[in-house]
Formats: structure tokens, sequence, C-alpha cells
């Protein structure tokens, strides 16, 4: 096959390109630039977007002897990705730029312009696995589905993250480092084949923002609103320079004067763009057992039938004759395990899939409160998601955050929470 | 303890070259169309480089070695001004081109300002090479210089009223003029002799950059008039890492490099006796061929042109009318549109043909040519360039590849840049 490998600069995905260039097949290795001022971005060997980087790419391309290319994605990155993070965070939501950046740069940018240039698949060095799996229809016959699953390595496992690229885009992905269990056996396959980068230490902060400072970046990007921070009953307890700068179940950073009455810690319990206002609470406020999600997405096999986009040729999938149901259809609650964070553990859960309007969820909230409905400008009845936690309550569940839903290793769907809150009765 | 024979001593052992005395080697596998990058090193240059290098010997120093070293230099020197109708004491010889721009671009504005502080301005043309280009602009912030960046036309040809009307309002305070012979994206040639004419009335010096053209066109220093020549070896048969500034001996010139006093103290540093007298061997060679390789390649480029043409229909030719004189006879430029650049080059790459985007890379991001956006080509437009240039090994085969691979990568191209919505501004 014609592979395009992501070549960021890092160790991960210089060995992905090995393992595909050592499975026979044609790869060319690029390199996506996301900024224009590319030393704006944060200098040093750690990231994935600096000069350094991009050299450690090329060199780890000239090793393996495949063409090496730099595509320009900068323009489409603001549009997307640091847009969405700077209207989130104006919104009052916390957004997870990773999710985003694999949603239109990764996986609709870069996989775009690859399959219309000729590639068949891209390949990058994610930490999780794509499965294919036969299973019988309903009429008799069978058909291959694509499934994600986690990466054996937990620590390094990525499937969160992927999960909002959907299977029909996954399909044409490949994840060469999806077996590995360690990243130390990443680190020694890159040193066995003479690759420099075998030492290089992982990036960890958001690539865009300089220094891991994001409310310096917000503020540099969305100017100074300063505002009032409020307690639970309303009483002005601190001041601050923008409410879009706080997150929900932030802690720090809130430079509160007076301690609260109860002498206890407060945390960020809500953000209210409308009024600028960020209000502060005691832990268990943020403690929720119920999330909402909307832009639901369901893996290939799980829920209602995924229509192959005609515009796309797909090489890597068969054409799809009709859905195999692995699990009840919409409306049906299931039960399965969820994860609302990158580096977070799975929690079991009841959910389900909606897509019908506002005001028919039956579960006692006002439509007024619901943001999954039109009162965000969204479609109401866009495919969107209700999640009830069976175990202890989470914490710290904030809208933006990308929900993804589990059966063991295997990715069944993800949406973005629109909404987490505590159910009224106790259960 | 037990006798052996010395190995030969390598000095003594001629090597000799492959190919026949005076062919040049080989080019890259597949089809190579991209000769203004750089072009085969000839055989003759080889060999010269190859029978400098087997010595040793300090062109700088007394004795018998030294001596046999210093005068292959300046028999390189004498060569390659005899070629390109300068004197000897003329050249001073330099790492090559991007070296050269920046003598003669500090050089002569540190040299003129030192005669009068209020000489600031330099005058260039806005699609000069960034060689000259960014030593301009480093002047402007670092040592007060001002720079003008003199338009040209719809096929990059500068603009002489702009020059001559820039050179009546501020002639006191200009301190140079620097014109590229040859463009190295679309191969239009300059009005050099006119902006001498332009510029002598006021004593003010013209430097040219002419890597592209010497052995492509014919140059000669004296006969142009230019006070300063950019010249470089890998362009024309010779080897990387050597050029020449052909300078005036009464040419105000500062030094940029300092040390050892080496080339009348303008270019310190040991003198690279094997690259000087390959290069002059190369001159020597690309000088005598121009008018038969001229021709040729001016035939080979327009049934380029015209089977380019009739393959991809959507093609813009972009530079000056090959029928004219104004257009290097090995270079073919094109804007595809709605394709970017870096997809063509891609999808080529892949079928074996090897050519250019023509423009600079910022950290291996194309940019859009500042060549083409000067001559009027709209940014979108510009994204899809693709520059065919010729040389001395350049065939027919080469452009039989071209355009067998071209319509499929053109449509793939343009179908990427869709997807991409870069370059969409550009469909017809």
């Amino acid at each position: 096959m014609r592979v395009l490998a992501a070549m960021s600069g890092g160790v991960d995905s210089a060995v992905a390109a090995a393992l595909a260039v050592e499975a026979g097949h044609d790869v060319v290795g690029v390199h996506m630039a996301l900024s224009r001022n590319r030393d704006q971005f944060r200098t040093g060997s750690r990231g994935c977007c600096s000069i350094e980087d991009a050299g450690d790419a090329r060199r780890a391309a000239d090793v393996l002897g495949i063409p090496y290319y730099v595509w320009d994605l900068s323009e489409r990155f603001e549009d997307t990705v640091v847009a969405d993070f700077l209207s989130e965070y104006e919104a009052g939501r916390t957004p997870n730029p990773c999710v985003r950046c694999n949603e239109h740069i990764k996986f609709e940018a870069l996989l775009d312009k690859a399959t219309a240039l000729g590639f068949d698949a891209v390949a990058t060095g994610h930490y999780a696995q794509i499965e294919s799996r036969e299973v019988a229809l309903p009429g008799g016959g069978r058909r291959t589905v694509r499934e994600l699953h986690r990466s054996p390595n937990d620590a390094k496992d990525q499937s969160y993250v992927l999960a909002v690229a959907g299977p029909e885009r996954l399909a044409r992905a490949m994840f060469p480092l999806g077996g590995f269990a360690s990243k130390d056996e990443v680190r020694a396959e890159a040193a066995r084949r003479g690759l420099s980068v075998s030492a290089k230490p992982d990036s960890y902060d958001i690539c865009f923002v300089a220094d891991g400072d994001t409310r310096g970046f917000l503020q540099s990007r969305l100017g100074s609103r300063p505002g009032s921070v409020v307690d639970v009953s309303g009483a002005v307890v601190g001041e601050h320079d923008g409410a879009y700068a706080f997150t929900v179940g932030q802690r720090r950073g809130l430079a509160l004067g007076r301690p609260a009455a109860d002498g206890k810690a407060r945390y960020v319990v809500d953000v209210q763009p409308a009024t600028n206002t960020v209000v502060v609470g005691p832990a268990e406020l943020l403690s929720v057992d119920r999330i909402a999600g909307e832009k639901a997405l369901w893996f290939d096999g799980v829920l209602p039938p995924v229509e192959p986009s005609p515009s796309l040729p797909n090489p890597l999938v068969e054409p799809v004759e009709t859905p195999a149901a692995v699990v009840p259809s919409a409306d049906e609650w299931f039960d399965a395990e969820v994860q609302v964070r990158a580096h977070g553990a799975p929690v079991p859960a009841r959910v389900r899939s909606i897509a019908r309007p506002a005001g028919a969820y039956g579960d006692g909230i006002p439509d007024g409160e619901r943001p999954a409905s039109a009162a965000d400008g969204s479609d109401p009845s866009a495919p969107a998601m209700e999640i009830e936690l069976t175990g202890a309550p989470l914490r710290g569940v904030a809208p933006g955050q990308s929900v993804v839903v589990y059966s063991g290793t295997r990715v069944l769907g993800q949406a973005t929470v629109s909404r987490a809150w505590r159910a009224p009765a106790p259960r | 303890m037990t006798v052996t024979t010395p190995p030969p001593d390598p000095a003594r052992t001629p090597l000799t070259a492959s190919g026949a005395h005076g062919e040049p080697r080989r080019e890259p596998d597949g089809a190579y169309l991209d000769h203004a990058a750089t072009t085969p090193m000839s055989a003759a240059a080889l060999a010269a480089f190859v029978a400098e290098a087997q010595r040793t010997g300090n062109a700088s120093s007394l004795h018998s070695a030294g001596r046999t070293s210093r005068r292959a230099v300046e028999e390189a020197r004498e060569t390659l001004a005899k070629s390109l109708g300068a004197r000897p004491s003329e050249v001073i010889f330099t790492s090559g081109g991007t070296e050269s721009d920046n003598l003669a671009i500090k050089g002569i504005f540190w040299g003129r300002r030192a005669q009068d502080p209020r000489r600031t301005r330099i005058l260039v043309s806005a699609v000069e090479h960034h060689a000259v280009l960014d030593p301009a602009f480093w002047l402007a912030g670092h040592a007060g210089a001002d720079i003008v960046l003199l338009p040209v036309d719809r096929e990059g040809r500068l603009d002489l009223a702009a020059l001559r009307a820039e050179l009546a309002a501020h002639a006191a305070e200009t301190a140079l003029i620097s014109v590229m012979w040859a463009n190295n994206e679309v191969g239009t040639l300059q009005p050099v002799r006119d902006v001498v004419r332009a510029a002598r009335p006021y004593g003010i010096p013209v430097h040219t950059d002419a890597v592209q053209a010497v052995g492509q066109a014919e140059v000669d220093f004296t006969e142009s008039g230019v006070d300063a020549m950019t010249i470089t070896g890998h362009k024309l048969g010779g080897p990387v890492g050597v050029g020449a500034l052909l300078a005036k001996r009464d040419l105000a010139l500062d030094a940029v490099i300092h040390g050892g006093g080496q080339e009348r103290g303008v270019r310190s540093g040991t003198l690279d006796v094997a690259s000087i007298a390959a290069f002059g061997v190369a001159v020597r060679h690309a000088v005598d061929c121009v008018p038969d390789r001229a021709a040729r390649l001016s035939a080979l480029r327009d049934d380029l042109v015209a089977r380019v043409r009739a393959v991809a229909p959507s093609a813009v030719l972009r530079g000056a009318d090959p029928a004219s004189d104004d257009r290097l006879p090995g270079n073919a430029h094109f804007t595809f549109p709605g394709a970017e650049g870096d997809s063509l080059l891609y999808l080529l790459d892949s079928a074996g043909v090897q050519a250019s985007t023509g423009s600079a890379c910022q950290a291996g991001v194309p940019q859009p040519s500042h060549v083409l956006l000067a001559m009027g080509v709209p940014e979108t437009e510009a994204r899809g360039a693709l520059r065919f240039t010729l040389g001395a090994t350049s065939t027919e085969a080469d452009v039989d590849r071209l355009v067998a691979a071209l319509p499929q990568v053109v449509a793939r191209a343009q179908a990427a840049g869709l997807v991409s919505g870069r370059a969409m501004g550009g469909m017809a």
C-alpha cells in the first residue's frame, strides 16, 4: 500500500514510520507545520511543532530512506483547533485541543489530502489498535467491522483522543505501535534502527501554548475582562481577569482573599460566560453521576448504521450492506464503561444513544437547562448520548470534555460533554 | 620486524574521472529537471579537482608546495577572468553565490557609507534571490539601511522607469543598486546594461547576481559595466562550495570575513585550491559552450513548454516569452491552477521526475514565491508553481518522462488542492 507516515519529530511516529516501511509499504513521511510563526511555538525538543522537531522528523525520514515533505496545515489548525480552544474557553467550557486536532487536522485535513494524492492509509505513532472482526449479518452472510481498541500500554493508551475520528476515517489509519506494551520497547526499536530521536523526551503540554501557560495564552488572545468570583450564595468573594480562563474543577489560581466560612477548600463549580462570573463552591458540588453528550458518534457495528461517505473512496473498508447490531439499538440503555479525560480511569455506566428533540428526555431536567439542545445553537435532533454512572460519582466533569464509551478494551462511541449533573433524588 | 611494502602514495597515483574528458558526471536517476538548483559537475572539472585535492599546499605559503598551489589558483583566476571579460585582479574567490552576494551588499554598503554617511539606501529588484534580499534587510535592521524594492512587470522584468525616478529623487542617499542578471525562478533576463546606464551619471555602483546566467547566456563583466558580479561553481558544472565576486578595483568594498588577508584583504581564509581549480575549468567550458548549448536548450525547452501545454491545458507559463531573447534557454516555469506546488513536486518525484517549486521554504514549509507575487500573480495561483530547468545533460527522454506523468499528476494535485482548500482560489 501507499502509506503516508505522519512524522512529528518524536520517537513514536519515527518508529511507526519505520515499521510501515518494514511491513513492505511504499511510505512517504510528512511533517505537519501547524504554525506560521514556529518560533512562537514551544522551543526545545519536547514537542511536535518546533523547527527542531521538523528537523528531527526529516533526519528520521532520511535514516529510513523515505521521501519527506512538510505540509503547511497552519491555517486549518488556527481555524479549527485554536479557534475552538478559544471559543470553548470563552463559552465557559473545557476543550481538549488534542481531540480537536485528531478530528480536524490529522484525520481530516491530513487524511483527506493524502487520500486525494493517492495514499491508501495514514500511519501515525498513536498507541491504540484497530482490529478487524467478522460479524454475522441478520439476513445471513458476514461482513468485516473495524474496531478501535485500547493499547496494551495503559499509561500511553490514546484511544480516548482517537475515538473522535470515528470508524470511517480510522479505517484509513494505521497505528503500527498499537501492540507495543511499553514506551521503552518503542525506544529500543528506535535505537536499534539508529534513529537519533530514540532518547527524546515525551511531549505533554499543549503545543501552541508556550510554557504550558494556558491562562497567559488565553489572555493574550482574548484580552483582559475583569469580573467577579462568587460563591454559591451569590456573594462576591474575589475578582478575576476573565472568566474564560477558569475551568470547572479548578482549585489553583483562584486568588480568593477570604477563606470560606466553613474553612474548606473551594473549587470552580461553574463558569458563566454571559455574566463573566466564576462560581466557586465546595468539592461536593463537583460530583456528578449524570452526563449528557452532544455530537455523539458510534463505531462500526455498535449502534445505528454508519453510512460510508460517498465522497471519499475507502480502499480499506468493504462495502457495507447491513449494519450488524452488537449492542441494543438507539434509545435502549446498555452497560458499558465511560472515560472523561485522557489519562483518567474508565468507570461503569449505563449509556444510551438519543437522537430526538429536547423535551423528550424524561429525566426531569427542564429543556432550558440542557445545553445539548438548541440553546447553544446545535441541532436538537443531532445524535446525542446520555450516561448514568452506576458506580461512584465523578468529580470535575466539565462541558467541552470528551466522553468515550468503552466495552473492555473496545471503543463503542464518543461524545462531547454538554452537561454533567447530580441526579436530583438519591439512588 | 617484517619489512612491508609501503602502500602506494595516493598523490602519485593519478585518479581518472569517470567518463570521457569533458563529459559531465552522471546526473541523478530519473528525469532530472532541476538544473537551476544544481547541475552535474563536468568530468574535466572533476579531474582538475581530484588532481589538486591530492596535493598538499597552502596557496599563501612561500615554499615550493605553497607556490605550486598558488600557481593553480592564479591560473584558475586568469582562466575565469578571461572567460567572463574581467581582469584577474577583479576576481575574489568565495565559498559561493550566497557569500558573494553578502560580500557585495554589505561590503559595498559599508564602503560607500564610510565615504558619505548619507548613503543609506539600497535599491534591489523585488525579484532578487534571498541571498541578496536577506543581507539587505539585515542591514536595514542592524545598520540603518533603507531598502527600496524596485517593482517588476508581469514577466518579472525590472521597471526601469521606477529605478530612474528613484535615482532622480534620492541619488545622493543611494549606496548601491543590485539587480540580478537572470531570475532563478522564472528565468527572465534583466536589463542590467540599462541599470548601469541609469546609475552611471550618479556614480552609484551596480551589483548583479549572475549565478543563473553564466553558461546559459552571454555574460561579460567589463562590457556590462557593472561594478560587481556574483558567480558560483555548482550552477555551471563546477563544484559546490566555491564562487567568486568580480569587483572593479576602484569599488569601495569592505571585507565581511576578516583574517589572514587573502584575496586582497576583502575575503580572508585559506584558499580552496582544488575547488578553485575545478571552478576555473568549469567556467571556461561553460562559457565556451554557450552558443551551442543555448540553441539546444532553447529548442528542448520550447518543446517542453508546448507539450506541457498540450497535456495540461490549464498550465500558465510564467516569465518572459520563450520566443524573446529575454529568457534563460533552460527555464520553463508554470503555475497549475488549483494545485499546490509541493503536491505536484511529490507526485512527480514518485513518477521519477525531479523538478522544483522554485521558491524558498521556511523550515520546510513552501512559501508562495515572492517573485511571482512581485509579478502580480495572486497568492492562490502562486502556490501552484513548478519550475523545470534544463542543463548540459538534459535530453528529449527527460521531457518525454515529464509529459507522460504530468496529466495524472496535475489531476491528483488539483483534487488534493480542492480538499485542502488552499489553492482553490486559483481554479478557473
